[in-house]
């Protein structure tokens, strides 16, 4: 834990060209995946280097669910699922049910 | 741990057992109220990160639409070329906040210059209008994703944290504390029984003595 010691990170966008290329503007670092495996080992030179919040598409995620459980349970980095520009597939959503089933023991959002 | 078959059945194991009773059951009320504490801003947070996540969905969803309808109008090459040097540029800071000891990160993020303005990398004469609807909507919406990383991060560590606690709460409750509780009365009945047994063996003693000192009976 790196405890209050204050230091520079970045924001990383991961995803399909068309849906991430705007972030570019904001000045966000884009990187470009599509295929399960290139979008695997982005992550994880992401995670390793310097990257405290990771964006990335859901389309893309829904890929590689296993190596972004990985990170889950770490403070650093925090990935984040946005939509694609095909839509929200409604992934994140059921991952925050998902966290309150397993800290409630029950979901209590069903509505 | 010790079966009771393996306990010793000595004063000293007793008082050692009912020590460690008393401490599991203060760790047991503790652990109790932390859960309940992180359960209280669990479910703050929750509510928080799935009305941000709403929120941005939607507004990204716009920013999508805008975005493909100029990619529509330009050229790939024309784009990209608009994009590829951003004046702007994104740092964060990072912090810890501590909420019943989980470290969450607190973000915080400076840009490199304050002006709004500075967002268009590129000149207005070559591009599209919806290009400058798709990027000032992205950066309208960054602040609320950027407080939606927050969050949901905040919001798995709460449930990891709040998992553990409970699996602590009732590993105590259930297993710790029940076994102690059999252990402490099975070690003091048995104590109960050997005392028993030596006053018996006691009285026994004296009635052999007395009826061989004075041929005493009753």
């Amino acid at each position: 834990m790196k405890g209050c010691v204050k230091s520079m990170y970045k924001v990383a966008v991961l995803g399909d060209r068309d849906s991430v290329l705007g972030f570019k503007a904001l000045g966000l670092d884009v990187f470009f995946a599509e295929q399960k495996e290139q979008a695997a080992e982005q992550i994880h030179t992401l995670a390793r280097k310097k990257y405290a919040v990771i964006y990335i598409t859901e389309t893309l995620a829904a890929l590689i669910p296993q190596d972004i459980a990985q990170y889950k349970d770490e403070a650093l980095p925090a990935i984040i699922l946005i939509p694609g520009k095909k839509g929200s597939l409604g992934i994140s959503m059921k991952n925050l049910k998902l966290s309150v089933e397993r800290a409630v023991g029950v979901d209590i959002f069903n509505d | 741990m010790a079966t009771s078959s393996t306990t010793n059945m000595t004063r000293m194991e007793l008082t050692r057992l009912k020590h460690r009773l008393k401490t599991a059951r203060r760790g047991h009320k503790l652990l109790k109220d932390k859960r309940d504490e992180l359960m209280k801003q669990f479910l703050t947070i929750v509510r928080l990160n799935k009305e941000l996540r709403i929120n941005v969905e939607e507004a990204l969803m716009k920013a999508h639409a805008s975005f493909t309808v100029a990619s529509a109008l330009m050229s790939p090459n024309m784009l990209e070329q608009a994009l590829l040097y951003p004046k702007q540029s994104v740092s964060l800071n990072v912090q810890y906040q501590n909420i019943m000891s989980v470290n969450v990160p607190v973000f915080e993020f400076k840009t490199r210059s304050e002006d709004p303005g500075e967002i268009f990398p590129y000149g207005f004469a070559m591009t599209s209008g919806e290009l400058d609807t798709a990027v000032d909507a992205l950066s309208r919406v960054f602040q609320d994703m950027l407080k939606l990383a927050e969050v949901e991060k905040t919001t798995q560590l709460l449930a990891e944290e709040i998992e553990k606690t409970r699996r602590r709460v009732s590993a105590l409750e259930y297993v710790m504390i029940p076994n102690m509780m059999e252990k402490i009365r099975y070690i003091s009945m048995k104590l109960e029984e050997n005392e028993r047994g030596n006053i018996t063996r006691l009285m026994k003693v004296k009635d052999m003595i007395l009826k061989e000192a004075h041929g005493y009976q009753d």
